[in-house]
């Protein structure tokens, strides 16, 4: 609908950024109504993607403290908001205590387990380097489902075993509750490069392993696995993520980030 | 509706009690070692001007909680916390609060880092006086690690696999004060909020021993529903125990509607971080004014400073 539209071809085929975009909306395909929750510019712009395509019904915040029903141009302060309803903080965490919500954070460092870390690099006591901190991360993996952005894939990010774990991976949920266990999935790993999964057999008490479920157009799977610094499940066949549609291509250039400040997030 | 509401306050008004103050008396009500509360959320409607009453006073020892923002910063980089508790330290704008990276790379104060949703619930047990609530949060991540103070409880009740679920234990907080920063109050300590969200400065209130609360302006209480509904009135005067009227309270962080976050201020406080002597020259001219009042005619006299 909205390609008859918007009438005309977009302008050039899609970028690597706006593939990525794709590849983190991807993530909340049959999500329902849930809080679609993405952190940082490029997964807000693919969550606002998702919501404006396939997924109608999730609802998001503004990023200040109300449920827009409009989609909003990334980093426009003064758009004007469709309000569906106020969201301050605290309620964000009873959403969160829910399970209806679907996050995307960084990470600084994740290992084949789906461990991240956003907290410190070194021995937290005194750490060499102090990052965001642990924030909301235990709490969200233990409710809901994730999702992480890395816009960097290097041996730097994707390590053996992370400095500190802030939202916990396969291995380390295995030995608590059904509860937690039913509760905690870590939907996909979306990097510059490629995108992962946890998709892999689980029987044999073997915790879920980060396995490779698409390369980006132009990359390589040798590549992805020189970038890695862990052994990453390989399929027989590695698809390519797909592209975006003409219509995505328009509402991510024309509508959700006329300004390209999705850019700014690939560093190299 | 509003002027059936005012009318009834001004009959009302006789007897009531006159909490205002000065930021020096609410200091002098303090003491070393003291554990305190102090509300807002990151770089927004932090109550600034009691945060520098205590940077230019004697005090020491503090252990601060809060969703962290400069008062972290400030406070540690002048050796006045012995600790931090926290759900996060950031500046927003600026991801993470320079003094506070600084402070824990040099291991200058001891922390206790929780959870966002787990900090909340630290503050509801104090504010509901019971030892803990339980949460999942925590589980399986390094939270516990990092606070082997934190206990885990197991559930009286079977799950549906009849099971008892073990649960973190988030112990209340016990806070000897909270320092709030309003947009509105009245003299007997009902405090206003304007802008889009409460935070938890509630339950700071409600979980100190004693709370102290700036604000933008002290008004009557028959004018309190002239800029808002009465659900803006979310702080009632029995959980207040000092109102300090302090226009800019807050600055540089943010307190809308009356103003926005001071960037370029901002900016300027956070370049103090890796520079001695611009730390110093901060501490002289702006966190040694000697009152709010010097602060703002500091402000004021700085062009680019202090226009939110």
């Amino acid at each position: 609908m909205a390609d008859a539209m918007y009438g005309s071809e977009p302008e050039g085929s899609a970028r690597r950024d706006e593939v990525c975009v794709v590849a983190i909306a991807e993530a909340f395909r049959g999500d329902g109504e849930i809080l679609c929750n993405p952190i940082g510019t490029v997964p807000i712009i693919a969550g606002r993607l998702a919501r404006a395509t396939f997924e109608p019904t999730m609802v998001m915040t503004d990023a200040v403290a109300v449920l827009a029903a409009n989609p909003l141009a990334v980093g426009d302060h003064a758009a004007e908001r469709l309000v569906e309803a106020w969201m301050p903080y605290r309620d964000v965490f009873d959403v969160v205590w829910s399970g209806r919500r679907h996050i995307v954070m960084s990470a600084s460092q994740i290992d084949s387990y789906g461990n991240q870390n956003i907290a410190a690099i070194g021995d937290w006591r005194q750490p060499k380097a102090q990052l965001l901190g642990l924030r909301g991360a235990p709490g969200n993996l233990v409710n809901h489902v994730t999702t992480y952005w890395v816009p960097n894939h290097s041996t730097r990010s994707f390590v053996p075993e992370v400095d500190v774990v802030s939202g916990p991976g396969y291995d380390r949920v295995a030995s608590l509750s059904t509860s937690v266990r039913g509760n905690h999935e870590v939907r996909r790993v979306v990097s510059n490069l490629a995108v992962m999964d946890f998709e892999t057999p689980s029987e044999g008490g073997q915790p879920r392993r980060m396995r490779l479920r698409s390369v980006h157009p132009g990359v390589t799977v040798d590549e992805v696995l020189e970038a890695t610094g862990f052994d990453l499940e390989v399929p027989d066949e590695v698809i390519e993520s797909r592209l975006p549609s003409h219509q995505e291509l328009r509402l991510i250039r024309e509508v959700l980030d006329p300004n390209g400040y999705r850019r700014a997030e690939f560093r190299g | 509706m509003n002027t059936t509401y005012a009318a009834s306050a001004l009959l009302a008004s006789e007897g009531r009690p006159d909490k205002r103050m000065t930021e020096d008396e609410v200091v002098a009500r303090l003491a070393d070692g003291m554990t305190i509360g102090i509300g807002g959320w990151g770089s927004r409607r932090k109550p600034m001007s009691l945060v520098r009453a205590i940077a230019r006073s004697e005090l020491r020892d503090l252990t601060i909680v809060c969703y962290g923002g400069p008062e972290v910063g400030i406070l540690s980089a002048l050796g006045k916390l012995r600790r931090a508790v926290y759900g996060f330290v950031s500046l927003d704008s600026i991801p993470l609060e320079p003094h506070f990276r600084k402070a824990r790379q040099q291991g200058m104060i001891d922390v206790v880092e929780l959870d966002e949703g787990a900090f909340y619930l630290g503050l509801l047990a104090a504010a509901h006086r019971v030892p803990f609530y339980p949460t999942r949060a925590g589980l399986g991540s390094d939270m516990l690690l990092m606070n082997p103070d934190l206990e885990t409880v197991t559930s009286p009740y079977p799950d549906v696999d009849g099971l008892h679920e073990e649960l973190v234990a988030i112990p209340a907080f016990r806070l000897d004060a909270s320092l709030v920063h309003m947009n509105r109050a009245d003299a007997a300590g009902n405090g206003q909020f304007l802008g889009p969200d409460l935070y938890f400065d509630d339950l700071f209130a409600k979980a100190a021993s004693t709370t102290y609360m700036s604000c933008e302006r002290v008004v009557p209480t028959g004018e309190l529903l002239a800029e808002g509904s009465f659900h803006t009135l979310k702080i009632p005067r029995l959980f207040v125990d000092g109102v300090v009227e302090a226009p800019r309270g807050a600055h540089f962080t943010e307190c809308p509607p009356d103003y926005g976050r001071d960037e370029a201020f901002q900016r300027a406080y956070a370049a103090t971080a890796n520079d001695a002597e611009a730390w110093n020259a901060f501490v002289d001219q702006w966190l040694e004014a000697p009152s709010h009042e010097e602060y703002l005619n500091r402000l004021d006299a700085e062009s680019g400073f202090g226009r939110g």
